[in-house]
């Protein structure tokens, strides 16, 4: 059985199609990435499959159940980074977590959890002295001290450091190496790249691609090829450059000439991104 | 059993933990008593002013524990999203909304025995006649008055205009039910309106069962008129209520 399938999904608010009907399946143990800008529909799927919104049309299902009508029994294996929430502003970080662990059957140890997320200096703290990166992995770690199977992430790392966002990735490669399933969204690509088995690029409430992040940079258009001549800029796109290149330099060098401000470029991953999510991936090969 | 115990709990760390709600639901009202009682002297509708204050002070305590701190803390929790987040455990609405009620009983009754206290200690006011009486009065008056909390949690818009908005009704009420002196001499259309408000009937329950020494049960018609207010909210609350904060 797959952690997740959603078929033809579809969500409107009023003439605003935030999803737009969307399909992918989330096997048990797979780190998943929702990749996409923002109003692209990543929260509203998220919601739908946390139980949280209703949908109009499509079929899913979370851990073979309907989210719609899991209940608590759903609740128990499931873990949850909303993307904004607060949490009980007078308590301390361990009461935080001990008030969240009574709710499950069988919850983590607190400290160790507190711990995970890095957060054993500020266990005694009260939730309103912390930063907004540490309110982040106070949200990270209640959702973990239910010890879910399966965990969604709504832009886990959005207000962290560098550290605390290395520090979060190697959280989630630790609970991917413990078998949990996860549902993880992002603006980051290299977020996505780092963590996820599998991406999905959404935009405007569609899916315009899906892959392993290997894939997704496959479809990548080709290598450019850029130099200056006679004071002005010339960019060759070619998926040869070996070739262009020592046809270019051949001539060059024949007729004693400088190829001024030579380079060749890969195109970055957040052109990749950036051309998937313009629309023009459609185009794309 | 286990959830609702634990949620109790939590429930009464979340408000003892909370300064500024903890003064203004459970010590403002015995504080308000302290000095209406040392400014009171003679008779208020028949009782000894201590008595009748005390019973007026208690119906007060319980419309503002119930009622006006509740629907001010479920507003703050579902606009900030902690509702939202608990939303997401395997904490059943129902035993939440049941540790909720009972916390804020356990609340009310902790405040009624200061107020009493109080009453008896320092201006000689009379214990409770009908203790039995007293436990009934007390059981209807928190679930009434929770029952309109959900409600007007539920019609509430936002964080900032709860405490202002629900304190434009509760001090009103409490002033034209009698909780803070005789409202014999109000004139005709507020004691018309007066005789529509559940405190009103709260406090009369109050008086026939803590000082008259007479039956709960005695009181049918007041009884139903109290009722009435929190089946009211209660129906409200259940078209209107959500876990999640409003749009704006
Ligand atoms: N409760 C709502 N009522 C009305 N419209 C909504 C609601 N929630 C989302 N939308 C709209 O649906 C679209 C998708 O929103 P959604 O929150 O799912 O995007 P997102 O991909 O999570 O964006 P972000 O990266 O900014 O978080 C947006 O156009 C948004 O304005
Ligand atoms: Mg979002």
């Amino acid at each position: 059985m797959s952690a997740l399938e959603v078929r033809d999904l579809r969500k409107a608010y009023g003439a605003v199609e935030a999803v737009a009907g969307i399909s992918f399946t989330v096997e048990q143990g797979e780190v998943f990435g929702l990749l996409g800008p923002n109003g692209a529909g990543k929260t509203t799927t998220v919601e739908i499959l946390e139980g949280y919104r209703s949908r109009d049309g499509g079929e899913v299902t979370v851990l073979g159940v309907d989210p719609a009508h899991g209940g608590s029994a759903l609740r128990e294996r499931i873990g949850v980074v909303l993307q904004t929430s607060e949490l009980p502003a007078a308590l301390t970080v361990r009461e935080v977590h001990r008030m969240f662990a009574g709710y499950y059957e069988r919850p983590r140890d607190i400290d160790e959890v507190i711990g995970l997320v890095g957060l054993e200096e500020k266990a005694g703290a009260r939730v309103k002295t912390l930063s907004g990166g540490q309110k982040r992995r106070l949200d990270l770690g209640i959702a973990l001290v239910g010890d879910p199977e399966l965990i969604f992430l709504d832009e886990p790392t959005t207000g962290f450091d560098p550290a605390a966002r290395r520090g979060a990735w190697e959280l989630v490669r630790s609970l991917r190496a413990l078998g949990k399933t996860i549902l993880l969204t992002t603006h980051y690509l290299d977020e996505a790249q780092q963590l996820a088995d599998r991406v999905a690029v959404i935009r405007e409430g569609l899916i315009v691609n899906i892959g392993s992040p290997a894939d997704l940079i496959g479809v990548a258009p080709t290598v450019e090829i850029r130099y200056r001549e006679a004071g002005r800029d010339v960019v060759i796109e070619t998926d040869e450059p070996t070739r262009v290149l020592a046809g270019l330099t051949g001539a060059a060098v024949a007729a004693g000439r400088e190829l001024e401000s030579l380079e060749v470029v890969r195109p970055s991953l957040e052109d990749v991104y950036l051309d998937l999510i313009d629309g023009e991936s459609d185009e794309a090969p | 059993m286990r959830l609702f115990r634990h949620e109790v709990r939590t429930q009464q760390l979340l408000f003892w933990r909370n300064k500024e709600s903890a003064v203004f639901v459970f010590v403002f009202p015995p504080l308000l008593y302290l000095l209406l009682g040392a400014v009171y002297s003679g008779r208020i509708g028949g009782f000894p002013a201590a008595d009748a204050l005390l019973v007026g002070l208690v119906g007060y305590g319980c419309a503002n524990t119930a009622f006006a701190g509740l629907a001010i803390t479920l507003v703050i929790r579902r606009e900030g999203g902690v509702l939202k987040r608990m939303r997401a455990t395997p904490l059943p609405p129902a035993t939440y909304l049941a540790a909720v009620l009972t916390s804020t009983l356990f609340i009310f009754v902790l405040q009624l025995l200061v107020t009493m206290t109080l009453g008896v200690v320092l201006y000689g006011a009379s214990g409770p006649r009908n203790w039995l009486g007293l436990g009934c009065a007390v059981l209807l008056g928190v679930a009434a008055f929770a029952g309109l909390g959900f409600g007007a949690a539920a019609l509430i818009r936002s964080s900032e205009g709860a405490s202002a908005v629900v304190n434009l009704i509760v001090l009103p009420m409490a002033f034209l039910s009698g909780s803070f002196g005789p409202t014999r001499g109000y004139p005709a259309f507020l004691q018309a309106i007066s005789d529509v408000l559940p405190l009103t009937y709260l406090i009369r329950i109050l008086r026939v069962v803590y000082l008259g020494g007479g039956s709960f049960w005695s009181q049918p018609r007041g009884i139903v008129i109290v009722l009435a207010w929190g089946v009211v909210g209660l129906l409200i609350a259940s078209r209107r209520f959500g876990w999640e904060p409003r749009e704006r």
